[in-house]
């Protein structure tokens, strides 16, 4: 009995000692979810992880079957279609304003497409890349028309609803400083609850951005009792969010973002853009949807990405009516910049 | 003295040196405790660097500077003088006092109503023990979150300011909260606070040495008169003293809102609502076990020397019903502590809520996390710490 027992504790012995070594071999790996490394995860993997609103009328809602669609959901749709020309290879995880960072830190989301403020300090200290704008918004505020008010600035004394963790808390308090407003605010994280308690008459006023303010008042049963006031107190450049320090991937993201407004500025569509093609004579296009250039391999995918994103997604335009436009939302500053607007692609060349 | 040996010592076995073998014992343990401390501080190495390398590939922010940093952050209640220009330490200051104000009278109501509601449990009242019993059974059962949603839909769905319930001069009861007349806080108040605590103090000084002058002479001493002129008197006499100060401070409605007085935010009250009755149930049962744990026979011997019923219960009955009633006690007020993080879900700005948005304004989530976790070890720990004093206090003392 006695040597049998010295001898497990032998052999444990030595586990335990080669545990202890292989330790600081371990720590040498590179962390799975860091570096360069995220467009081959997506690929090795087979679905696209991405992070959106856990629920917001016109930019990620499900449907009555569960299927996701919006504004930000048409972006990891056509992501995914890019890179795998099939828009149903996507693990949508639902984000809240408080979780959706740690989300996207964490490695949990490949893109975050959540109607996200760039702002310095995200792009900095919290260690992400902000690809590009694919909403210009601004913040405002809903009030019941009811109450009679007609400008914020007569907003003094009010109790303001607000989610937390947003560029919303932080600019209402900067315009409230500015403006000499004081008020009460009611913070509360799931947006649900907290329309709720804007409903229940909780809070005199909303505020987030007009765009989200607008999808709210959309999906009310008396949507006319609900006004949005004039002012836009602040600049909410919104888009899809990665990981900082992984330039393949950001590529990838920021020429999707291009490709659907570059598509609408030529003229191409959903239903047209196998067509052009074919027959199209400009060489932007031809670049542009894999005619020559050799563009798509330089972003990682083949050179049919173009015509296949554009297939099923539709270009910026069909995107923004198919999503926004029911919402009451007009194009304004993101019409073309040949209309006017800050849309603006760089070029396919 | 030096020359005379500890008998102790010479008994003791002769010394041995370790042997380089496996065979010796003490060798063994500690070639075992080496490999044990070394594999424990092992893994917390790779786990820190693992972590800090991590952070510093995807560029996150860490350290503590961001408490010096202007917090922004709007909060809707606060015991201390906050303003979105403070700093990020001075937010999460509030969030504490937030959490703890909640807490502290949430512990004292529950301990009441379950008092309550567990002796009513063992009424004779047929009536009123089923009533107790039928709250205890649906209380316990139903998740904390769902009764802390349920409290609060109901509060919104009071009355907006403008048709405020007003049940008497000053007091309004709107989907804002209770509004309630309050005084204008002067120093006079703040002193006469100081001597009311002192008038405390110095009752249970009086009462201790009264205990102790009968014990000499077996006279009992009315405690009562002088306790109710120090605690009474004197905060009264200092308030007089600094010129009786005294402003109403009466809510009224202005503009949006009521301003002035003092107001209980319809999402403290939720919480403190759903904590005090969640959690009532579950002492309520503690006490009643508590009180039937106390053999009949005490009663029985109690009522045999002629002491009255309300006498046997405070003097015999529920001192020993204590020593089984604290120790579950102690868990359940660390439950509610705990529970109160859930505050979260209807808005209540407690230190979770606030800490949750500085990692989201920060990006840094290791310290916001280690901040909650700090704050919760060390109102769980004093809570620990002073039912286990108690505890031993009331302990049984054996002859």
């Amino acid at each position: 009995m006695r040597p049998m027992r010295l001898a497990t504790l032998r052999t444990l012995g030595a586990a335990v000692l080669a545990s202890v070594v292989a330790v600081p071999a371990m720590a040498q790996q590179p962390a799975p979810a860091s570096g360069a490394a995220t467009m081959e995860a997506v690929k090795s993997r087979g679905t696209l992880s991405c992070g959106v609103n856990t629920g917001l009328a016109g930019f990620a809602q499900p449907d009555s079957q569960g299927r996701w669609a919006g504004f930000d959901v048409d972006y990891c749709r056509a992501l995914a279609v890019a890179l795998f020309n099939d828009d149903s290879k996507i693990r949508y995880v639902p984000t809240t304003a408080q979780n959706r960072f740690t989300a996207l830190q964490s490695g949990e989301v490949d893109v975050m497409a959540r109607n996200t403020t760039a702002t310095l300090s995200r792009d900095t200290s919290l260690g992400f890349d902000f690809p590009a704008v694919n909403f210009y918004d601004g913040q405002g505020f809903m009030v019941k028309s009811s109450l009679g008010v007609k400008s914020a600035k007569e907003l003094d004394g009010a109790t303001v609803c607000v989610q937390p963790g947003t560029t919303t808390e932080q600019n209402l308090t900067d315009w409230a400083r500015a403006n000499n407003i004081k008020f009460t605010p009611v913070v509360i994280e799931r947006l649900e609850e907290l329309v709720s308690a804007y409903v229940a008459g909780r809070c005199d006023a909303y505020t987030t951005d007009i765009s989200g303010l607008a999808a709210t008042r959309s999906v009310q049963p008396q949507a006319a009792e609900h006004v949005i006031l004039p002012e836009v107190i602040s600049k909410e450049p919104l888009g899809p969010a990665v990981r900082h320090g992984d330039q393949r991937w950001s590529d990838l993201v920021r020429w999707t973002h291009y490709l659907l407004v570059a598509a609408e500025e030529f003229g191409i569509n959903s239903a047209n853009v196998e067509e052009v093609a074919a027959t199209d004579t400009r060489p932007e296009v031809q670049r542009m949807l894999g005619k020559n250039g050799g563009l798509g391999a330089m972003l990682g995918v083949d050179n049919q990405w173009a015509v296949r994103v554009i297939k099923v997604i539709g270009n910026y335009g069909e995107v923004f009516d198919r999503n926004l436009k029911a919402l009451g939302i007009q194009r304004g500053p993101n019409a073309q910049w040949s209309q006017g607007g800050q849309q603006y692609a760089q070029p396919f060349r | 003295m030096s020359d005379t040996a500890d008998p102790r010592l010479l008994r003791a076995p002769p010394k041995k040196g370790i042997r380089l073998s496996w065979t010796d014992e003490r060798l063994r343990g500690i070639v075992w405790q080496l490999l044990v401390v070394g594999l424990v501080g092992g893994i917390i190495w790779w786990l820190v660097s693992n972590t800090a390398h991590n952070l510093e590939v995807r560029r996150i922010a860490t350290g503590w500077g961001f408490l010096n940093r202007e917090a922004g952050l709007p909060i809707g209640e606060s015991l201390i003088d906050y303003n979105p220009t403070n700093t990020y330490s001075r937010a999460l200051l509030v969030g504490v006092l937030n959490t703890l104000k909640v807490a502290v009278v949430g512990i004292i109501l529950a301990t009441i109503l379950g008092t309550l509601i567990g002796i009513a449990r063992l009424s004779k009242n047929w009536l009123l023990s089923r009533l107790a019993a039928t709250y205890i059974e649906v209380i316990r059962d139903l998740p904390l979150l769902l009764q802390l949603l349920f409290w609060y839909v109901i509060l919104q769905g009071l009355p907006a300011p403008r048709q405020s319930l007003n049940p008497m001069t000053g007091v309004f009861l709107s989907n804002r909260g209770l509004k309630l007349p309050w005084v204008q806080w002067q120093d006079a108040h703040s002193f006469a606070l100081l001597g009311l605590v002192a008038g405390i103090v110095a009752t249970f000084l009086y009462a201790r040495s009264a205990r102790a002058k009968r014990m000499t002479d077996g006279q009992p001493r009315k405690v009562w008169p002088v306790g109710l002129g120090l605690i009474l008197g004197l905060p009264l006499l200092i308030w007089a003293a600094l010129g009786a100060p005294w402003q109403g401070d009466i809510p009224a409605l202005r503009g949006f809102n009521f301003q002035g007085g003092l107001t209980v935010t319809p999402e403290y009250f939720a919480l403190l609502l759903g904590l005090v009755t969640y959690t009532a149930g579950f002492i309520a049962e503690i006490v009643r076990a508590g009180i039937q744990s106390v053999p009949q026979g005490q009663w029985e011997a109690a009522e045999a020397l002629g002491l009255q019923r309300g006498r046997i219960m405070r003097q015999i009955v529920l001192p020993q019903a204590l020593r089984v009633i604290i120790p579950p006690m102690t868990s359940q007020y660390l439950n509610l502590t705990k529970n109160s993080s859930l505050a979260v879900a209807i808005g209540y700005q407690d230190i979770v809520s606030i800490s949750n948005t500085t990692l989201n304004q920060t990006g840094q989530a290791i310290e916001g996390i280690a901040i909650i976790m700090a704050v919760y070890l060390c109102i769980s720990l004093s809570i620990s710490l002073f039912m286990n004093w108690y505890n031993a206090r009331i302990a049984l003392v054996e002859r």
